[in-house]
């Protein structure tokens, strides 16, 4: 009875605080520690301007998240807000006119000229209007590799991804996994994306993903991408994780070599209390072709017939470009922010690695930007299965993909 | 009860002729008009819409735009649907056939009234009363080599012991099999059980005077006689083996690589992950004909059979 009366007092307390502002659940995928540490960011920013933030990660990777967000999306039992990657993840959602146009926002603050580089917002623009709020500027093209690992092995730590291929047999020799690389399409797939551009170069990168020229995918360039993909198969034969973070705890702990991921795996360094330069390092680009992909993640916000939600939605847009919470988050999260006139001077070696890069112009557009979740799909299944099957030669490997790119839209 | 019969009665013999059979009993078929709506609606309903989209180039969105049979041919040229058919023939005959024996063997164990029956029907059920996703986290950790079965036996001396069935695709689908029959058999056994609990005892005295030895009986005479029984397995074993899905996404995701995916994770994968529901919807298509190739002859078999005859 007395627990009973308890309860009730404790719910009469929530109910009466939340009368004064607004409650907007937020879904997203960041759940690893150094996800979890930014997120966290963005929830105190936010609380502290008066709204309450309710966090609704959902575990698992974009690849369960995404599919359980839009689903409730057409379900109608919209979220406040969502966390996609901007590109085309969200394309039909704005078409079919269930996302808020934060146009407005945009204008007020200023976003065209801030924003930067300016492809982060076109990727939010469709037909002129402004569907997403770009958050950071994620790279795929990093090799995160573990000082300690090439110390035990008693070689240098390697410069590029031939040294690093030389390098292999000596770490096997120390018991040594030489590549780690989890097990989930993505990362397979996110690998090929790094080492294409790396091996093939930039324009045959983008005649494949942009243009989608078939002879391109089965020319001389890509062969030797699928070579090289071929070999790093067999480097990572020991790796038997699952997700992306455990992986890079095989590269923080030592017992691999390297791993290719993108810079969010920096977050978890940073969670581990490591320092760049001295515990691990970061050849951006494969230590080959320097030149970062500007992808990232953009919250975008569902339609809905609250006034009063819509009016914290804009309000959570708004703040999200806000230079604090950009600065704040970003260093957590081991990203680059998304304008140029923020001071990153807490940033490490790796993230002025990044932001140099940025800066010199050497960037490209991510491939979540130029293919289709569709295709995107296809060429998951396709790289996962070549990873994980030995028997597939370098050659079939190219064909298929070079028929995947032939239908690709 | 007896009131509604009484005036039924009472207004076929007034009115002199045999009620229509569709009106008889009213009120139970007044009160499952509800029940039938939902299932008519939605079994046939969404099964014929799915049908029917499945012929288009729907997106993330559905959108009446015709594309002929290119769904189903691109289906039908992608390796990663061909791996999961194979792989649900495969999971499917071995499972169906390790079912039905373990179960039909560990019921016969229990049919010779031994001692403490109770205690080994409890424990053996008791793995039923765990879901999926939980059976399949379990035996992701007992076939982990870093903490499994391969550990504790390589820390018991034998250093060169290797058993990973989970992260070796030629023996995945083996890894999987020994979580869903741990679940399974059980089940099959108290069903089994019952069965050879409704066999009259006479039937054995007979046998006996005949001198006929105990396995004969069972394989000769018993399972004959059972044959409801195994019926009923049957059909629950195959629904079980359609959809799984859970069991593999919780103990290996479909990995390692795509060597142990399954139909009906393809579908969910190109439906919500690829946003391309028209491939979704003719991967899922193919899922009922499958079924429907199976059901509608046995079907037909069990109970068209009996009205002709």
């Amino acid at each position: 009875m007395k627990l009973t009366t308890k309860l009730l007092a404790a719910t009469a307390i929530v109910t009466a605080g939340a009368a004064h502002a607004v409650e907007l659940e937020v879904t997203h995928w960041w759940t690893s520690g150094g996800e979890a540490a930014a997120v966290g960011k963005l929830a105190e920013a936010f609380n502290a301007s008066g709204d309450t933030w309710v966090d609704g990660a959902i575990a698992g990777g974009g690849d369960t998240a995404r599919p359980i967000m839009v689903s409730r999306i057409l379900g109608g039992d919209p979220m406040g807000a969502f966390q996609f990657n901007h590109g085309r993840q969200a394309e039909e959602l704005i078409a079919a006119g269930l996302l808020q146009d934060l146009t407005e926002v945009a204008e007020a603050n200023n976003w065209a000229e801030i924003i930067r580089p300016s492809s982060l917002l076109d990727a939010c623009t469709l037909d002129g209007r402004i569907y997403c709020a770009p958050v950071n500027i994620h790279s795929w093209q990093w090799l995160w590799l573990s000082n300690q690992a090439f110390a035990d092995a008693g070689v240098p730590v390697p410069t590029n991804w031939d040294e690093f291929v030389a390098a292999a047999p000596a770490l096997e020799a120390a018991g040594k996994i030489p590549l780690a690389m989890g097990q989930q399409s993505w990362q397979t797939s996110g690998a090929f994306g790094v080492m294409s551009v790396a091996i093939a170069g930039v324009d045959a990168w983008l005649a494949v993903n942009r243009d989608k020229s078939v002879e391109a995918a089965e020319g001389p360039e890509f062969k030797a991408v699928w070579e090289a993909f071929a070999a790093a198969r067999s480097l990572s034969a020991g790796s038997t994780v699952q997700d992306w973070n455990q992986a890079t705890n095989l590269v923080i702990t030592g017992a691999a070599g390297g791993q290719i991921m993108g810079d969010w795996a920096q977050g978890e360094f940073a969670v581990a209390g490591q320092t760049a330069g001295v515990d691990y390092t970061c050849l951006p680009g494969l230590g080959v072709n320097e030149i970062i992909s500007t992808g990232g993640d953009a919250f975008y916000f569902p339609v809905n017939s609250d006034p009063e939600v819509t009016a914290a939605q804009f309000r959570l847009a708004a703040l999200l470009v806000e230079p604090e919470t950009q600065v704040a988050f970003n260093l957590a999260k081991g990203s680059l922010p998304i304008r140029g006139d923020v001071d990153l001077a807490a940033a490490n070696d790796c993230m002025k690695k990044g932001l140099e890069i940025l800066a010199s112009g050497n960037i490209l557009p991510d491939g979540t930007m130029l293919l289709s979740p569709d295709t995107g799909n296809q060429l998951n299944d396709l790289m996962v299965e070549f990873w994980n099957s030995p028997s597939i030669t370098a050659e079939e490997g190219q064909a298929r993909f070079a028929a995947i790119i032939a239908t690709a839209d | 009860m007896t009131v509604v019969e009484d005036t039924g009665a009472r207004s076929s013999v007034t009115s002199g002729r045999r009620p229509s059979r569709l009106f008889r009993n009213p009120m139970s078929k007044i009160a499952s008009i509800p029940l039938i709506i939902t299932s008519v609606g939605i079994f046939v309903g969404c099964t014929v819409w799915t049908i029917v989209y499945s012929f288009t180039n729907s997106r993330l969105l559905p959108r009446l735009e015709f594309v002929g049979l290119a769904q189903y041919e691109r289906l039908w040229s992608d390796n990663r649907w061909l791996t999961s058919i194979s792989n649900l023939g495969k999971f499917g005959v071995f499972s169906m056939v390790f079912t039905l024996v373990i179960g039909f063997f560990l019921a016969t164990l229990l049919d010779r009234k031994i001692r403490g029956e109770d205690i080994f029907r409890t424990i053996i059920l008791y793995p039923f009363a765990l879901s999926f996703i939980v059976t399949g986290l379990v035996w992701q950790w007992i076939l982990n080599p870093q903490f499994g079965i391969q550990h504790v036996v390589r820390s018991m001396g034998w250093e060169s012991f290797t058993f990973d069935p989970l992260n070796n695709p030629q023996i995945v689908l083996y890894g999987l099999l020994i979580a869903g029959l741990w679940q399974g058999t059980g089940l099959i056994m108290c069903i089994m059980l019952a069965g050879l609990r409704g066999i009259d005892e006479d039937i054995w005295k007979a046998a006996k005077v005949d001198g006929i030895g105990t396995v004969k009986t069972y394989i000769q005479i018993i399972i004959p006689m059972m044959r409801p029984v195994f019926i009923t397995s049957l059909v629950l074993i195959a629904a079980g083996i359609i959809k799984v899905y859970d069991l593999v996404v919780a103990q290996t995701s479909g990995g390692p690589g795509l060597s142990s995916q399954m139909p009906a994770m393809y579908v969910y994968s190109y439906m919500f992950g690829g946003q391309n529901l028209g491939q979704g919807f003719a991967a899922s298509t193919m899922m009922l004909l499958s079924v429907a190739i199976v059901l509608i002859p046995w079907a037909y078999l069990e109970f068209g059979g009996k009205k002709r005859g």
